[in-house]
């Protein structure tokens, strides 16, 4: 049961990532469209899959919340002002889907929660998750580091290479689903955020090395897992070649695979701890009955069929978004 | 009273959560409306349906947008706030959450894409089954939520395990008595808003003279309705009385203002409570055995004072006993309003009668402020708990949060939903200004303007006449 909802939850928390990973890129992005059309037609590209999208955040908190409860009363305390500066950033660009299409003279200010929005939201992800992996001060069931115990030069890095990341992610969404100028300026800024992220994973895997965090005995210990690193590499490879020919389907999947990559280094260096070194999967489990009626009701039934759900989102939504695209 | 973490805390809790019962209490009734009208456009293939459709879709989409992102804050609001409470009910709470957003919120974010965006890429029987889904998928969020909330107030089937309360009969949980009253409560104050909503946009065309065919549609089906759904709404209102006579004597006791046990009970109908004297002024009371015969059905069952319960086991005595009579208030308008409206409706005499009319477009608010008013008679009433009898809300918060810390959290919640609150309702009222048809052309042009009444082909009749709405 344990290890059924700690799969459960990597494969939405990894769900997430690349899905609002996208969006949450294409809105950075949008900041750099220089006129009307362009951001009309990149909008249109993730308007229609981005609420679903988001939905994995929240499927995530709950699963954290009902089968690990110590670790969501953990983090989410621990994260008090990164958390509502993130959910800040989410409702902002959230709303602007919307009001953007509806206002006139004040569409500016929706085009910059959007762009504002989708930066702070996705600064604030990066920044918690280097927090973490750096390691929260814990005592008993309870965070016990202060208001600023998350704060780092690390985690500030780590939240910009999200953004990056991120980025990376939209510009090969729009690679993707866009045409003309906004495919072409996307295929521009690929080897530009591409070239950035891998600089900054060799950056953070070298000083993770030389700053003797603890996760990286895990490593030392089982050459095995630089599988995963490779594997990343592979695919930086591809996209690579993938972008020179312009072949637009390829890229996206690519960038994908290097988020997989990092996620499985990441999961896999704090095994079996989910907050290093103080909680473990183990430690955090809810009750046997928590976990088993989640199981019988959602795990084997519901999980699937919002599996589904994003299958058809995805397909109905599949191909370019034609240049007319007009709203509802 | 003192600022602390504790109650700046309550405060922000209490702001998000009554922001977003505002716009799910809204879109619950319109995603029903919508399914009707679209299965209703399949079925008859009647164009003003689709019109219809078309025009509620878009105030949905506003008000989902609103809805969806002030329902995100809540799943994490719970953690940051209150991490002792969500660490103890996790295994209870957690679950019951994860089964909403895995049932509830999965679907509908699914299928709401297709909904907006989709019509043209799919058949017409599956965008209305995606419709349909959209529907569900915002009733069984409310099936879940009520659950949850069923349990904070009567917590059944668990144990404390390790300092968790550990579920040990899920069938108690989910069956919970009360939740058989509370749930249907809450859909049907979710239908009503609909009702009432759609209604009172109307009676406004009627008044102003345009849209007259949508408007009668509108003003019927919302009336109709209403004059059905509030009488039921009234008995479960009754019967959600008798769970908290029978398990929450306080909030009872605050709800009626009573301060000594008394058998058979007076009915304090509207008083100013005088909390500090124990006593009430400026009472209109109705004597013995009214309050028994309201609150246990019964000529002559005894019914509990505030005084015969400790004064640290109070609830704040005003909300409640205000909140309750505010929201039976607008129940009784609301009665008035659609069964008067329904008779005239019945006679052919509505659409002249600018009284009720009038009426009936101020009207939308008070579903609204009866389902608001309402929650706070139910969680303020529920106070000083959080999980009734068991979890106190001091000891369910964040030890270590400070002042400063929780004020920075309540401004910069209160300053962004006061901000997207601001243009969400800004942009609502300019679409429904605008009308089911956007602009009509100025009464020169050569074109009827009802052109969906004459004309066979829907679409072409409207994009003739429509001029950009609102932009």
């Amino acid at each position: 049961m344990v290890m059924f909802w700690v799969t459960i939850l990597a494969v939405s928390i990894l769900l997430y990532v690349l899905l609002d990973g996208f969006d949450l890129g294409v809105g950075m992005l949008f900041g750099l469209a220089p006129d009307e059309p362009r951001r009309h037609a990149m909008i249109s590209a993730v308007a229609p899959v981005w609420d679903g999208n988001e939905t994995w955040l929240v499927v995530s908190g709950v699963i954290l919340w009902g089968a690990f409860p110590v670790v969501y009363s953990v983090l989410m305390s621990a994260f008090y002002l990164p958390v509502l500066l993130m959910l800040a950033g989410l409702i902002l660009r959230g709303v602007a889907f919307e009001f953007r299409h509806k206002a006139v003279q004040m569409r500016w200010i929706w085009n910059a929660s959007f762009v504002g929005g989708s930066l702070v939201a996705t600064f604030m992800q990066g920044l918690m998750v280097g927090a973490l992996v750096q390691g929260l001060p814990v005592s008993g069931d309870r965070y016990a580091g202060g208001e600023f115990g998350w704060f780092s030069p690390f985690a500030i890095a780590c939240g910009i290479g999200l953004c990056v990341g991120y980025a990376l992610l939209g510009a090969c969404w729009l690679v993707r689903k866009c045409e003309d100028e906004v495919r072409d300026q996307a295929y521009r800024l690929i080897p530009y955020l591409a070239a950035a992220l891998l600089v900054f994973l060799i950056v953070v895997f070298a000083y993770a090395l030389a700053g003797d965090f603890a996760v990286m005995t895990r490593w030392l210990d089982r050459p095995s897992l630089f599988v995963f690193p490779v594997i990343g590499m592979l695919a930086a490879i591809t996209l690579a070649a993938s972008v020179h020919r312009h072949q637009d389907a390829l890229p996206f999947p690519m960038v994908a695979l290097i988020f997989v990559a990092a996620f499985g280094t990441l999961a896999i260096s704090f095994w079996p701890y989910m907050i290093p070194f103080s909680i473990t999967i183990e430690q955090a489990a809810a009750p046997h009955s928590s976990l088993a009626f989640m199981f019988w009701g959602e795990g084997l039934f519901v999980f699937p069929l919002m599996l589904l759900y994003t299958v058809i989102s995805l397909t109905v939504f599949r191909g370019k978004v034609a240049a007319s695209t007009d709203h509802y | 009273m003192e600022i602390t973490a504790l109650l700046l805390s309550r405060l922000q809790f209490a702001f998000t959560v009554s922001f977003h019962i505002v716009f799910p209490s809204f879109t619950i009734g319109l995603a029903a409306w919508l399914t009707v009208l679209e299965a209703l456009h399949l079925a008859t293939g009647r164009p003003a349906y689709r019109v219809l459709f078309d025009f509620w879709l878009k105030i949905f989409a506003v008000a989902f947008g609103l809805g969806v992102v002030s329902g995100v804050v809540m799943a994490f609001e719970i953690g940051t706030n209150w991490s002792d409470f969500s660490r103890m009910t996790g295994p209870i709470q957690g679950v019951l959450l994860s089964y909403e957003t895995f049932t509830a919120f999965a679907l509908e974010a699914g299928f709401l894409g297709v909904l907006l965006f989709g019509r043209p890429k799919v058949p017409p029987w599956f965008y209305l089954f995606s419709t349909a889904m959209v529907a569900l998928g915002t009733t069984l969020s409310a099936f879940w939520i009520m659950i949850n909330n069923s349990w904070m107030q009567v917590p059944v089937g668990y144990v404390v395990e390790n300092g968790m309360f550990a579920p040990n009969d899920w069938a108690k949980i989910i069956f919970n008595s009360v939740v058989w009253s509370r749930f249907p409560h809450m859909l049907l104050a979710a239908y009503l808003t609909g009702a009432f909503c759609v209604a009172a946009t109307g009676a406004w065309y009627l008044l102003r003279g345009m849209f007259i065919a949508e408007a009668k549609i509108m003003l019927r089906m919302g009336l109709y309705l209403a004059a059905v759904l509030v009488p039921v709404q009234i008995i479960f209102g009754h019967l959600n009385g008798e769970y908290v006579v029978r398990y929450q004597p306080a909030k009872m006791a605050a709800i009626e203002a009573r301060w000594h046990n008394e058998q058979p009970a007076s009915e304090v109908l509207l008083a100013w409570p005088d909390v500090a004297n124990r006593r009430n002024l400026f009472a209109i009371t109705l004597p013995p055995p009214w309050g028994s015969l309201i609150d246990s059905d019964s000529l002559d069952a005894a019914e509990v004072g505030l005084d015969s319960i400790p004064e640290s086991d109070w609830p704040p005595i005003l909300i409640p006993f205000f909140s309750f009579r505010i929201m039976v208030g607008c129940g009784v308008l609301m009665l008035v309003l659609a069964w008067v409206g329904t008779y005239l409706s019945r006679k052919g005499h509505l659409a002249r009668n600018r009284t009720v009319l009038w009426a009936t477009f101020l009207s939308f608010p008070l579903p609204f402020v009866a389902t608001l008013t309402g929650w706070f008679t139910a969680e303020v009433g529920r106070q000083p708990w959080v999980v009734y009898g068991v979890l106190r809300t001091a000891d369910a918060m964040t030890p270590f949060l400070t002042t400063g810390t929780a004020i920075i959290s309540l401004i910069l919640f209160c300053a962004i939903y006061t901000f997207i609150f601001a243009f969400g309702i800004f942009y609502i009222y300019r679409l429904l200004r605008a009308g089911p048809v956007g602009r009509l052309l100025p009464p020169t042009a050569v074109l009827p303007n009802r052109p969906l009444s004459v004309v066979g082909e829907p679409d072409a009749a409207a994009a003739l006449v429509r001029l950009p709405a609102g932009e």
